[in-house]
């Protein structure tokens, strides 16, 4: 079908002058049977469970029943009751917010620090983003031997604080390791981004008698609202799909403060209760539509302002 | 500075004084080198009690496969979106990089690998993996294929060679940058990813490495092995840290190119 296409069009192409039917030629040149292989894989496995996910979640679908029947708003009620719905979506929200902040914070402290281009930097660079390279769960489980209460914290500071064990600050903790993981990628995009300022403009601040302060809030931080954006909404977005961490040094406890919506899917797909699990996937994806949203749309008029 | 070492320097060498002590030592983790070093023992174990070398195995076949699909198949989508202008286009490449931002609904997803007869395979946590990461490679590759002249694939166009030929000859070689950063991604992703291959594989004969050192590790509850898990995490990183080292400049590059335009 495709080479029809290309012989109809090509004399038509070839014949008009340069500029005009560039819609044929488009299809001549960069035919979009190159696009179908990749967009049947990702509508296949991407796009129709998040279609199912929006029927399943209103059956009975669990290990029990060898059939699947229609329940209404059951599965709703049920997290609604048992206080897992807001808890789950409080505790992520939290969660998402505090490791998006110190992935950040420490992304961009270190990648001003590491910006000039000398061995050490260089080598710096390479010891920062080795977090990033160990896997999510590997990282769990060396801070839970870390801040275990026989770990190796305590037994450092000569103290006996248990520091996963809190309902409060335990959450707070798990974040903080989420972002000692994540920081090497965040400072290897504002690193790209710093590179991408122009010498000129740095050169002209300091003509005009710009501090280091100055120019870093006049010039630099303008100019990075590109990393920022990309760096924000991936830390945002992709720390309330969170798993590994939280169940290598917590799995989800104490007294549930660390259950995020994936320890919750986990933990009832594993009892059989299939339908209950989506159910909260369900929750999870209108959550992040609805913040991912206005969070692109809001950065993205944030760069053009600035 | 100091501080910003020591908080990547402890973790680090905890894990590797660690992994070399014996049992007895490591049941209370601390940061003192062993009293007595026997790395090349708990590798050992960490490979036969481990399942290890299965486990690495496993891993492979499903991690290589899937970062080469996510690669070719999101060339060719990238090549398309880039250079193409027209309200399908923009809408077919929104949608393609809307994995970027939505979540995996992971339970519709074994539902679906039971219809299709894939779920406990590998071919389904391919299929999985290539549909929830080509949205990265997508991405990354538009934004940097925006950025190459057109005027390469003309020239070559006025000898006459076709769309495939341009695409393997000339775009292909031209991605190597991106190609690097999109497999760094993707790797990452993929071999580090448990919770995805607890739904999709389950444990059993074609568990991962993660899932084999969340079996080791849950086991330790009872039997404080973590003299074991941690030369379990030694060996797991090693393949990315490696594979890191050899593509760094590229990588860095194609960072550079893709997520900041």
């Amino acid at each position: 079908m495709t080479d029809t296409v290309v012989r109809t069009r090509k004399p038509a192409a070839q014949g008009a002058p340069k500029g005009v039917g560039r819609l044929p030629r488009a299809a001549v040149h960069h035919p979009w049977w190159f696009a179908l292989p990749a967009i049947v894989v990702f509508a296949g496995f991407f796009l129709v469970p998040n279609l199912l996910n929006f029927y399943y979640p209103f059956t009975n679908w669990s290990s029990y029943h060898a059939d699947i029947a229609f329940t209404g708003l059951d599965n709703f009620q049920t997290i609604a009751e048992d206080g897992s719905l807001l808890r789950a979506i409080r505790t992520t929200l939290v969660y998402a917010l505090l490791a998006a902040l110190f992935q950040n914070g420490f992304g961009l402290v270190l990648a001003l620090l590491l910006e000039d281009d000398s061995r050490f930097n260089r080598f710096f660079r390479a010891v920062f983003f080795l977090p990033v390279l160990i896997s999510a769960l590997a990282t769990g489980y060396v801070f839970q031997a870390l801040l275990d209460q026989d770990g190796a914290v305590n037994s450092v500071l000569g103290t006996d604080i248990p520091w996963l064990g809190s309902t409060t600050w335990t959450l707070v903790i798990v974040t903080l390791i989420h972002g000692w993981k994540w920081m090497g990628l965040s400072m290897l995009i504002y690193l790209a981004g710093l590179k991408g300022i122009p010498g000129e403009m740095l050169e002209a601040a300091k003509c005009d008698g710009a501090g280091p302060w100055r120019t870093f809030w006049s010039v630099r931080w303008p100019m990075l609202a590109p990393a920022v954006t990309f760096n924000v909404t991936t830390a945002l977005i992709g720390s309330m799909n969170t798993f590994d961490i939280v169940q290598a040094t917590t799995g989800g406890g104490p007294a549930a403060s660390t259950e995020v919506f994936n320890i919750y899917m986990f933990r009832v797909f594993g009892q059989g209760l299939y339908a209950q699990a989506s159910t909260m996937s369900l929750v999870l994806f209108l959550i992040v539509v609805a913040l991912a949203i206005p969070l692109v749309f809001g950065l993205r008029r944030r760069e053009q302002l600035l | 500075m100091t501080i910003a070492a020591l908080a990547v320097g402890v973790p680090l060498w905890l894990v590797a004084v660690t992994s070399a002590k014996p049992q007895a030592e490591a049941i209370k983790p601390n940061l003192d080198l062993p009293r007595q070093w026997q790395p090349a023992s708990n590798y050992a174990d960490a490979v036969s009690q481990g399942e290890m070398l299965r486990g690495f195995l496993n891993s492979l076949l499903v991690v290589v496969p899937s970062v080469v699909l996510v690669l070719i198949l999101g060339a060719g989508a990238a090549w398309v979106f880039a250079r193409r202008t027209s309200k399908l286009v923009s809408a077919a490449y929104a949608l393609c990089i809307s994995g970027l931002l939505l979540p995996p609904a992971v339970i519709t997803i074994v539902m679906e690998l039971r219809q299709l007869g894939l779920s406990n395979t590998r071919p389904g946590m391919i299929a999985v993996y290539t549909g929830m990461y080509l949205s990265t490679s997508i991405f990354f590759m538009t934004g940097f294929i925006r950025a190459i002249p057109m005027e390469l694939e003309e020239a070559a166009r006025m000898d006459g060679a076709s769309p495939s030929r341009i695409f393997w000859r000339i775009v292909l070689p031209l991605l190597r940058p991106v190609i690097a950063t999109a497999t760094i991604m993707v790797m990452l992703y993929a071999w580090s990813d448990i919770f995805y291959a607890f739904f999709v594989l389950g444990g059993g004969d074609r568990a991962t490495l993660p899932l084999n050192l969340y079996q080791v590790a849950s086991a330790q509850l009872y039997l404080n092995n973590w003299h074991l898990v941690f030369a379990y995490v030694v060996v797991m990183s090693l393949p990315m840290v490696a594979v890191f080292l050899v593509g760094q400049r590229k990588i860095v590059s194609g960072i550079t190119s893709g997520a900041v335009k």
